[in-house]
Parts: structure tokens; C-alpha cells; sequence
């Protein structure tokens, strides 16, 4: 009963096609025969017709057809299906014959030809005899036929033929070799397809047929084969819907049938036969949940059809066979396209067959009394029949009885273990990380029982860390367990030793006597000696595994294992902590180890060392039975209790500023004279369970009860892993007083004192000032600082100081002068350095500065009055000596400019104004601006003493827009009038171009003013002169009022629009009001710059 | 025995995790906590029910048992959530720690005494 009695047949399994048997060709003598098999056979695509040809000598024997039985009556049948029928009709009996013959319509000796080839058919016609399978004859002819038609010769003989061979007009074709023979071909292959398709749909008729004559008791095994025939024909017919209700049909008749001991087996074979049927179907007509849905229903059926209990496993077998070829399918039909979900996909087919299998072997071990049970394997082999070959699927070679082979060396692992990859691939692919796993599992499992501990050690070790982190404990102590034994069996001793450090650790949920006997075991490795087997071990492999760790043992000693603990859960549990963060350098660093173990045993340990990133320091943290023993008490782990290990060294200067990192620890187990195994922890400790513990410990409410005292807390014991060794705190003070903020230009002073709270001299004092590195380049070049405040510094002042030597520490003070020529906040470095002893001290201070600034705006060409406002914005009075006008040679002063705000003082928010009238001589080509020059300013705080020096203060005056007039108005008039008194108002109008200009003036009516004077006036005015125009307001209303609008047009120049020149006269008029105020106000932040006209 | 059913409940987080993204994704509040049947496997049906703070739970059928339909399913759930949530309020209880609550065990394994 080989496994591979199980797999579908192959004729089951494929796609059936039409079969057309080709006649006549000589495919390897004849080249234009070859040519035309090769176009049939090559280059089958999907769109071509399914049909399956092959190529047969003429007088090929078909299958003999048996008498057919005109009755059923006495009929009994023997059994559902016969192995041979579905090659048959796939390979053996055609659809259609095509005989080939090269005949052309002018053969001139047509009479010979068409009798041979009339015989062929003849020839045909007979060894087909009973099958109603057709005849088509090809003739293959050297010439490209003329339309139908026209050709009156060929179709006379084309009848003639036909009549000849008994032919009907649609089976003979004609098969001109020529160029396009491909084309033809396709041609021909689809009037044969049509042919097939008949054919197909009488043999359905006839099976049909039979129907009829069947009776319902004795010919229940025919209602299933033929309507399996009827679905196979149908497929064979391509006719897939239909095949699928057949097949449906089939499939519920078979589960009608009678079962017993003696078919249950067939009716199993069958069953499975129909339902890959109509799984498949359904998957290709992508109903994939039909299929799903067939597929579920067919297990539920035959789930319960086990036959008689010895047979189990060959029930098993079969399930097993049942779920594969359906995952198969399944993953057939996602390569084709289909998309599967994560519950639903191949994966789980996969698996159950694998189960199955599992189960299998499970039953044959059982039934065979276990593998030692060497069952010789009967000698005339029951399996094989005379011919090899069954009558009928699903049936047993002997029909009595049922005699037990010793299957069970044929159950293959390379299978079980096949199908579980199948289906480990298959959830990789649809995000199932945890069924991979169960099932990577499952593989190790299957390993250790084929005895390949390598491989299953390789597979538990990968998916163990899984489990670790999602803590499924329970899960994690089983799958040790299988591993503990495998390494066992192996002698490996650095697994051996892990695995069993976990077993016995917190997170195994084994028992405490197992625990306790993996303890004595690991205990027993230490001393160099064989552990005891573990139990459910094959005994045999035990005895082997016995010698190799006896031979470990001999060669062995002395050995080191050093074992990464971080990422398992070993019983011994570390916690490293520097009491500190941090450290100053002359405090001694202190660091306490914590171990505490959970075996059911004390542990005793023989060192534990600690490495640090600097690992000059490792030498002072060291416990171990030489040198100054701890006493042997501390050298001995007991459970449940923390111990604790205190280690202090002290830090060297030059790691200052430096992290001083645990970088593992090791505790070493064993002795030297045995076996020694070094617990590794990689940083501070802990382990793979340990984060979460702390973070249950965090949120847990209980208080253990009081401990005793020198005893900790596990729970309480956190991890710091690492210090920062920082410099002495330095005892000196350093204060700045200065007045905030500094003024643009200023020489601010800055004082310094420093003072000293060290016991001892401070030495070597060095004082650094100045402008902070690492800030905009722009402030160092415009930051200046000196020592000497008496003199204004340049650029030649750097912005830093460097290491002032200031000798030995009195309290001392030190005035610094800063200049800055820009705004902006700047931080300044005040550093003090100093020696004491052997340590170095440093501190920084950092102060800002700030500053102010004015904007400005002008324009115009005339007289214009520029007016300079002052405004203090410094926080502290400001003290103006003096100020001065230096105007540019484009801009000339009216009168002599002297400064009107000398010895000013300036209070925060005060402000003073300066006005001067200057004028704009002419300019060229139209320039827009023209620069009016500087403005300085002299000034110092108030408080500044008298050595401070003055500080200057440019202002660049705004440039001017000038724009060149060709006419210039202004106006004579009083500076206010009165309401009912009459107000003269005389314009000059002065022509500054070169021509004579026509102006023509016109005054509006105002609701204000009555006047008297020329209301319209055009008039000429030469070069260079002017024209006085009187007018005699007469006001009407008080206030400010528009004095009537006078309108000057330009008659040679249209450009110069009344609005500009009316610019130069005033608008406003103050009546009553004594006070006059300028017209226009320019008002900017600090700087105001009015018109004067 | 036990083992197996340890399996299959772990790995029927799989299907838990993807459900709760997949549903994560749509509506965050409006969350139907139970989640259905997660998986078929041949001897056993496999339910889920995902508290809005992300405490599964799961039930293992038989598959031969038919009596328990979807419904009973989600109130059995729902019973087992109350209690649960029972359990948490309890503020002798610390999150995180094995249930050893008298009341708990007794409801679920009166709801175990039913369905057999």
C-alpha cells in the first residue's frame, strides 16, 4: 500500500482535450508532412482550440469495442469505474480520424488515386469498427485552389471521392501546401474541433441511453459511473458547465451507494476522483467558494467513513492526500489569478494534510507495535497483482479479508515535513506569523522523530524568541523541552546548558521536580560528567547519546561556553546599577550588581566580573574565589533572594565628560577544573521577560512585606547602565555687572569680579572675554573688546579675549569695554580658568547686549526744511554734546546750519529736534535721488564718567527724490486771515525752462472764499522771468479751509498736469486760528522732514 | 491537549490582529468588539472579541457543536467581558497579573457546564 497509491491518476488530473487521431502523414520521411504536424503541434496557444493530436500509421489498432448489451438485466456491475476508461478516452479511442492524402484535382491518374485512398478510409473505417467515431479525409495538394466555383473539375471530383470513400461533403477538406500553411491549419483544426464536439455529444447521448435500463438495486455503481462518463465526456466536449452538474450529480450518488468493509474503499477513491473534479471546475470558473464549500462538504462526508479500525491509517492517508491535492488546487488557481484571504488560503489545506499525515503514522506506529516492531514484509508481495494493474479504482487486489501490510515503512517524513513547508510558505504569504510558527514548530517536532536534531534545533531556536516576546510561556516550556531533548541526544553542551537554564528559569511552567532534576542535570555537565537522559527519549538514540557525552567529557575539559542570556530567560537574573547617574570626578564611582536566581537549587557561581566601556576600570569589579575572597556564603545564589555586589573605583581625569557605559556582565559558573559556563549579559542585565516584569513591578500596589535588612527588593532594583563622570564643581564665583542694554557705538562697560571659596590658592587664574564663538560672523566683526575703556577701540579690536592672565586668586575685579556698531542681541563668554591642585575648573557666563537705531525718508528740489527728531530710546539718560549737519556737495544749506541741541539731556522717550532749510541746486538728466548727506550726532550716558569718550554717531541721510519743474509757483499770503477781512494772496508763477511757456490759469469757485481777481487768465511767460498774479481772498468760514483751487495748465506742455504744480501752494488755510502748522508732514520713526515753500 | 488548544489560540491572534487593523482603519469608536468566527479548522471553530482596550478574548468550539449559533457566541462574549470588566475594577487587582478572581473562574466555567 505505497503512498503513492494515494495520488490522483494523471489522466484525472489533467485538462481533458479533444482527441484527433492524424493518419497518412510520414512525419519523418516526408518533409511537407513534418511541416504540417509541426503546425499542428507547435505553438499550441491558449486561443487555440483544445484538442489534443496525434500522429497514427494508418492501419493503427483502436481499442476493440465490446459487444454492446442489449439489456441490463442480469447485468451485476463489478465495480464503478475502470482504471483504464479515462486514458482511454484521452489517449486511445479518437474523437475524429483524419486521414491525409496527397491527391491534386488534375492528378492525371485520378481513377488509381481515388480507389487508394478510398481503400485508406476503408482500412480506417474498420479498425474503428462499433465506435461511432468520425472520418475526415485531408488532401494535401501542391496547388492554391481556385474560388468554389470555379473550378468545375475539382468539385466533379471532389463528389466523386466523397461517394468513394462514403464521405460526407463536410469531411473532406483540401490542404493546399503553400505559404500560409499555419493559416489553413487553423482552419482545418477548427472544422475538426466541430467534428470532436459531435462526437462527443452522441457518446453523451448513448451513455444517456442507457439510463433507462437501470434499476435501482442492483445498478447503483452504473447511476455513478455513468454519469461520471456523461461529465467526463462533456468535459472532453469543453463543456464545463454541464461537466460540473454531472460531476455534482455523480458525486451524490456515489455517497447513496450501500457502504461496506469491502467497497468502502472504492467509494473513498471515487468520491475523491469526482470532488477534484468539481473542484477544480469551480476554480476555474472562479467560484472559488463553491469549491471551498464542495471541498468542506466532501470531508464532513467521508470524515466518518474510517472502515474497519485497523484501516485507520490508510483513512488517514487518504485525508491526507484529500486536503493536499485540494491546497493544490487552491494555489493552482491563485497563481492563475485568484486572490485568497488570510483565513482562507492553501495554508490551512496544507496543514490539515499534514495533520493527517502526522495521524497516519501515529496509527500504522500503534498498529505495528511500535518501530522496533520489524515486521518482515511478506514474502510474495499481496500488493501485486498478475498484471499489475487493478480492474477497477479503489479496489483491493484481494478481495477477501483484509490482511494488514507493514505499511509503515513506507510512511515517509520527507512528506509530512513537505507539506507542512507548503503550508509554512503559504501563511508567510497571508500575514499569519504565528501559525508559521505552530507550524515551524510542528516541522522541529517532525524532525526529532526522524532523528535530524540538527535541523529541528535550527527550526525550534528560530520561532523560540517568537514565543518569548509574546510570552506565551507555556508554549515556550514545551518547545524547550523538545529542544532540551534534541540537544541532549546531540551532546551539545552550550545548547544543552541554555535550553536547560530556561527550563529551570521563571518561565518555564515545568513542574518543580523536573525542574529541580534539569538543575542536577546542568549541575552535572559542570562537573564534566553525562547528564541523565531525558525522559520520552528513543532509548536506543539514548544509548548513543550517552557515548557522545562521554566523549565530550574525556575531551573537554577546561572548555569555556559563554552563553548570551540577554534574549532567553535564563534562572539566574541580573540587574546592574550605578548608584548615580553621575559622577564628579573626585566622588568615587560606585556600581552594585544584583543577581538573583529562581531554581529550585542554590547556585553557585565561581566569578562574576563586569566589563565597562573603559575597560581600565574592569580590574575593580570583579568577585571571584581568589584574591580577597568574599566569603564562600556570597558566592552561593539562593532562591528567591537578591544578592547584591557593590563595586567602587575611582574615575580617571580624563574621562571627564565622559559616559561610562556597563557593557556587559558575566557570571561564570562551573569551576576551572570542570566545565566552566559564562553567563553573559550584554549592558545593565536583564533579559528577555525582565522589561515587562519591571513594568508590572511599576504598576503593582502590593508591598512585599518588610524585608530584613541588607536585603532589596528585586523589584525595586532598576537598571542603570551607565555614568557620566563630570568635573568638580568648581568653588569660585564670577559675577558680571554691567547696565543692560549697551547703545550702538557706546563703550559699555562691563565689570568682572571674581572670587574664590576654594580652601585652598587658586593658581593660574586666566580670564577669557568676549563675544561667544559659534555666533553670525557678521557680530565679531562689528564686536570690539578691550580692556582700556579710555579709547574709542576700531577694528583692530578683536571680539575675544583670550586667557587674560590675571595671576593668583585675590578677589579682583576687572573692567571690560565692549563696542558694537550694529543692533542685536549678542552673548558674550565670560570665562574663568583656574589651577587647584590637579583639577581644572571652568564657567561660563553669558550676558546680552542690545542696541537702537533711526530710519529716514525725503524729497524735493526747492527750498525744503529738513528736520531731524532725536527720540532716546536707551533705558538710561543720554547725555547729546553736540551735533552737526555735513551735508553732501549736491545739497546746499540756505543759511549756516549750527546745532541746536548741544548739551541736551535726554531722558528714556525723550526726543529733540534740529530743522535746517536746505536747497537743491538743479541737477542733470533727471536723476531721482540725490544723497542730502550725514547727520552726526555726539553723545554718552549720563552716568558714563569723564574718561569715557564721546561717542559719534552717523546718520546717512535719506536720499531725495528730485524732479526738475518746468514751472515753479509759490505763494505770498499771510500766515492766517480773519472771517469778513480781506486776505491778499499773490502767486508768482516763474518759468524755469528755456522757452517761452502759454499758461493758462483759471481760479474755482469755493463755498469758503469770496475773490477778487483775474478768474481765467491765459498768459505767456518769457525764460526765466516771472509773473506776479494778485488775488484778494475774502474769507467766509472759520477753520481750516481750501483756499479756491487754482487750476495752471501748461499749454506747450500737456504732461505737467496742474495737480504737480499745485503741489507748491498751499492748501490750507487758517482762519482765526493763530497757529500755523506745516502742510505736509512726513513722519517716519525717528526723523521727520517737512517742505518748506 | 492543552498544548494544542494553547496553538490554536495563539494563532488565531493572527487573524485578531489583522481583523482589528483592518477595522482600525474605518471606524475607531463604533467598533463592533466581537469579531466572529476567526477561523475554521477541521475540529474546532474559532471566535474572537476584542475589548476597545485591546484585551482579546477567544472561544474554541467543537466543530460537531451546531447548538451554539452566532448569537449565544457574542453573549457569551459579552458575559465574559462584564466579568472581565468586573475583575478589573477590582482594585486589588494589578493589570497585567493572572486572573485569580473566584468569581470569574465560576462564570466561565458555568458557561462551559452550559455548553456541553
Amino acid at each position: 500500500m505505497s503512498p503513492a497509491q494515494w495520488d490522483l491518476p494523471p489522466e484525472l488530473c489533467c485538462r481533458p482535450m479533444a482527441f484527433v487521431a492524424l493518419t497518412g502523414l510520414d512525419v519523418v520521411y516526408n518533409a511537407v508532412h513534418r511541416a504540417i504536424w509541426d503546425a499542428f503541434c507547435a505553438n499550441r496557444r491558449a486561443d487555440r482550440v483544445p484538442i489534443s493530436f496525434k500522429v497514427l500509421p494508418g492501419d493503427h489498432e483502436y481499442p476493440k469495442c465490446r459487444t454492446k448489451r442489449t439489456s441490463y438485466e442480469w447485468y451485476i456491475p463489478k465495480g464503478i469505474l475502470k482504471t483504464g476508461w479515462m486514458n482511454k478516452h484521452l489517449n486511445l479511442v479518437p474523437a475524429l480520424v483524419v486521414l491525409f492524402y496527397e491527391l491534386d484535382w488534375d492528378e492525371p491518374q485520378w481513377k488509381e488515386k481515388q480507389s487508394e485512398c478510398a481503400t485508406k478510409v476503408e482500412i480506417v473505417r474498420t479498425s474503428l469498427q462499433g465506435r461511432n467515431t468520425k472520418v475526415a479525409v485531408v488532401l494535401i495538394q501542391k496547388k492554391t485552389p481556385l474560388p468554389p466555383g470555379e473550378d468545375v473539375m475539382a468539385s466533379e471530383r471532389a463528389a466523386a471521392l466523397c461517394n468513394a470513400c462514403d464521405l460526407s461533403g463536410k469531411s473532406l477538406f483540401v490542404l493546399p501546401h503553400t505559404d500560409h500553411l499555419v493559416g489553413y491549419i487553423i482552419r482545418l483544426e477548427n472544422a475538426f474541433y466541430e467534428h470532436a464536439q459531435t462526437y462527443y455529444y452522441t457518446e453523451i447521448r448513448r451513455v444517456k441511453s442507457h439510463k433507462e435500463f437501470l434499476n435501482k438495486t442492483t445498478h447503483q455503481l452504473l447511476f455513478v459511473r455513468h454519469q461520471f462518463k456523461t461529465a467526463f465526456f462533456s468535459e472532453l466536449k469543453q463543456d464545463t458547465q454541464n461537466a460540473l452538474k454531472y460531476y455534482r450529480a455523480a458525486y451524490s450518488l456515489i455517497h447513496e451507494l450501500r457502504t461496506h468493509e469491502t467497497n468502502i474503499l472504492e467509494i473513498k477513491t471515487m468520491a475523491g476522483f469526482i470532488n477534484y473534479k468539481i473542484c477544480r471546475l469551480c476554480f476555474q470558473h472562479n467560484t472559488p467558494l463553491d469549491a471551498i464549500a464542495q471541498f468542506r462538504k466532501h470531508i464532513d462526508l467521508c470524515k466518518k467513513k474510517i472502515g474497519s479500525a485497523e484501516l485507520a491509517f490508510e483513512h488517514a492517508a487518504w485525508m491526507s492526500k484529500q486536503f493536499q491535492y485540494f491546497g493544490d488546487l487552491f494555489d493552482e488557481a491563485i497563481k492563475l489569478g485568484l486572490t485568497a484571504i488570510q483565513t482562507q488560503n492553501p495554508g490551512f489545506y496544507y496543514q490539515q494534510a499534514a495533520h493527517y499525515a502526522q495521524e497516519r503514522k501515529r496509527l500504522a506506529f500503534q498498529l505495528c507495535g511500535g518501530p522496533e516492531a520489524n515486521l518482515g514484509y511478506p514474502a510474495p508481495d499481496p500488493l501485486e497483482t498478475p498484471t499489475g494493474i487493478l480492474d477497477f479504482y479503489g479496489q483491493r487486489a484481494w478481495r477477501q479479508g483484509h490482511q494488514i501490510s507493514t505499511c509503515f515503512k513506507l510512511v515517509s517524513q520527507e512528506l509530512i515535513i513537505a507539506l507542512l513547508s507548503n503550508a509554512v510558505a503559504q501563511f508567510k504569504k497571508y500575514k499569519c506569523p504565528r501559525m508559521k510558527s505552530r507550524l515551524m514548530v510542528q516541522m522541529g517536532e517532525e524532525y526529532y522523530h526522524t532523528k535530524d536534531y540538527a535541523k529541528a534545533l535550527k527550526l525550534l531556536d528560530y520561532v523560540m524568541c517568537d514565543y518569548r516576546t509574546e510570552r506565551w510561556w507555556g508554549l515556550l516550556t514545551s518547545i524547550l523541552g523538545t529542544a532540551l531533548r534534541c540537544s541532549y541526544l546531540m551532546a551539545q553542551v552550550k545548547d544543552y546548558v541554555s535550553y536547560s537554564m530556561e527550563l529551570v528559569g521563571r518561565a518555564s511552567m515545568l513542574r518543580e521536580d523536573q525542574k529541580s532534576r534539569i538543575q542536577k542535570n546542568v549541575a552535572k555537565v559542570l562537573k564534566n560528567e553525562p547528564p541523565e537522559a531525558e525522559p520520552d527519549c528513543d532509548p536506543s538514540a539514548v544509548k548513543a547519546a550517552q557515548a557522545l557525552w562521554n566523549e565530550r567529557g574525556s575531551q573537554a575539559s577546561g572548555e569555556d561556553l559563554i552563553l548570551e542570556v540577554q534574549d532567553s530567560v535564563p534562572f539566574v537574573q541580573c540587574k546592574a546599577r550605578f548608584l548615580h547617574p553621575s559622577f564628579h570626578l573626585d566622588v568615587p564611582v560606585q556600581l552594585h550588581v544584583f543577581l538573583l536566581t529562581d531554581s529550585p537549587h542554590p547556585v553557585r557561581f565561581s566569578k562574576l566580573c563586569v566589563s565597562l566601556s573603559n575597560q581600565d576600570y574592569n580590574q575593580y569589579c570583579v568577585v571571584d574565589s581568589l584574591g580577597q575572597a568574599p566569603a564562600q556564603e556570597d558566592m552561593c545564589l539562593v532562591p528567591g533572594r537578591t544578592h547584591r555586589y557593590s563595586f567602587r573605583f575611582v574615575a580617571r581625569p580624563e574621562d571627564v565628560g565622559k559616559k561610562i557605559e556597563i557593557t556587559g556582565v558575566d557570571l561564570m559558573l562551573g569551576s576551572e577544573n570542570g566545565r566552566c559556563i559564562f553567563l553573559n549579559w550584554r549592558g545593565g542585565g536583564g533579559d528577555a521577560a525582565s522589561s515587562h516584569e519591571a513594568l508590572q513591578a511599576t504598576r503593582s500596589f502590593k508591598r512585599r512585606g518588610r524585608l530584613p535588612e541588607n536585603e532589596v527588593d528585586w523589584d525595586t532594583v532598576s537598571i542603570q547602565a551607565s555614568t557620566m563622570i563630570i568635573s568638580r564643581v568648581p568653588r569660585i564665583s564670577v559675577q558680571l555687572h554691567h547696565e543692560p542694554p549697551a547703545l550702538n557705538n557706546e563703550m559699555y562697560c562691563m565689570m568682572v569680579t571674581i572670587q574664590s571659596h576654594e580652601d585652598i590658592v587658586a593658581r593660574d587664574l586666566k580670564l577669557t572675554a568676549g563675544l561667544k564663538p559659534g555666533q553670525d560672523a557678521n557680530l565679531s566683526h562689528t564686536t570690539h573688546v578691550t580692556l582700556d575703556g579710555s579709547k574709542m577701540c576700531d577694528d583692530s579690536h578683536r571680539a575675544l579675549l583670550p586667557d587674560i592672565p590675571m595671576g593668583d586668586l585675590q578677589p579682583q575685579e576687572k573692567p571690560l569695554s565692549i563696542r558694537c556698531s550694529t543692533t542685536g542681541p549678542r552673548i558674550f563668554l565670560v570665562h574663568v580658568a583656574y589651577t587647584v591642585d590637579t583639577c581644572i575648573e571652568g564657567r561660563d557666563i553669558v550676558c546680552k547686549c542690545h542696541k537702537f537705531e533711526h530710519l529716514e525718508h525725503v524729497f524735493v528740489d526747492v527750498p525744503f526744511l529738513l528736520m531731524t527728531d532725536i527720540l532716546s530710546m536707551s533705558p538710561w539718560p543720554l547725555h547729546l554734546v553736540t551735533s552737526e549737519l555735513q551735508l553732501a556737495p549736491t545739497m546746499a544749506a540756505v543759511d549756516q546750519p549750527a546745532s541746536q541741541v548741544e548739551e541736551v539731556v535726554l531722558q528714556t522717550g525723550e526726543s529733540a529736534s534740529e530743522c535746517f532749510c536746505l536747497t537743491c541746486p538743479p541737477v542733470h538728466h533727471g536723476t531721482t535721488g540725490v544723497a542730502s548727506g550725514q547727520y552726526v550726532m555726539s553723545w554718552k550716558r549720563k552716568s558714563a564718567n569723564a574718561t569715557i569718550p564721546v561717542v559719534n554717531t552717523v546718520i546717512t541721510l535719506p536720499h531725495v527724490a528730485v524732479e526738475t519743474i518746468p514751472l515753479y509757483v509759490h505763494a505770498d499770503l499771510p500766515s492766517f486771515g480773519r472771517v469778513r477781512e480781506s486776505l491778499p494772496v499773490k502767486y508768482h508763477i516763474q518759468n524755469r525752462t528755456a522757452i517761452v511757456q502759454e499758461v493758462e490759469m483759471s481760479v474755482e469757485p469755493s463755498d469758503a472764499f469770496m475773490f477778487s481777481g483775474l478768474k481765467q487768465v491765459r498768459l505767456r511767460i518769457l525764460p526765466g522771468t516771472e509773473q506776479d498774479m494778485l488775488y484778494n481772498f475774502y474769507p467766509l468760514m472759520a477753520g481750516y479751509q481750501m483756499l479756491p483751487l487754482l487750476n495752471i495748465n501748461l499749454l506747450r506742455l500737456p504732461a505737467v498736469s496742474g495737480q504737480l504744480l499745485r503741489r507748491f501752494l498751499p492748501s490750507l488755510q487758517s482762519i482765526y486760528v493763530p497757529q500755523y502748522k506745516p502742510v505736509y508732514i512726513t513722519q517716519v520713526a525717528a526723523c521727520r522732514v517737512s517742505f518748506y515753500y | 491537549i492543552e498544548l494544542k488548544f494553547h496553538y490554536t489560540v495563539h494563532t488565531s491572534l493572527d487573524v485578531v490582529e489583522e481583523k482589528v487593523s483592518a477595522v482600525g482603519k474605518v471606524i475607531v469608536d463604533q467598533r463592533e468588539l466581537y469579531l466572529g468566527l476567526l477561523y475554521p479548522t477541521e475540529d474546532y471553530k474559532v471566535y474572537g472579541y476584542v475589548t476597545n482596550s485591546k484585551v482579546k478574548f477567544v472561544i474554541v468550539v467543537d466543530s460537531s457543536n451546531t447548538s451554539l449559533r452566532d448569537n449565544e457566541i457574542r453573549s457569551m462574549f459579552r458575559k465574559l467581558h462584564n466579568s472581565f470588566t468586573d475583575v478589573m475594577c477590582n482594585p486589588f487587582y494589578n493589570p497585567g497579573d493572572p486572573i485569580q478572581s473566584k468569581v470569574f473562574d465560576s462564570m466561565v466555567s458555568s458557561m462551559m457546564v452550559q455548553t456541553c
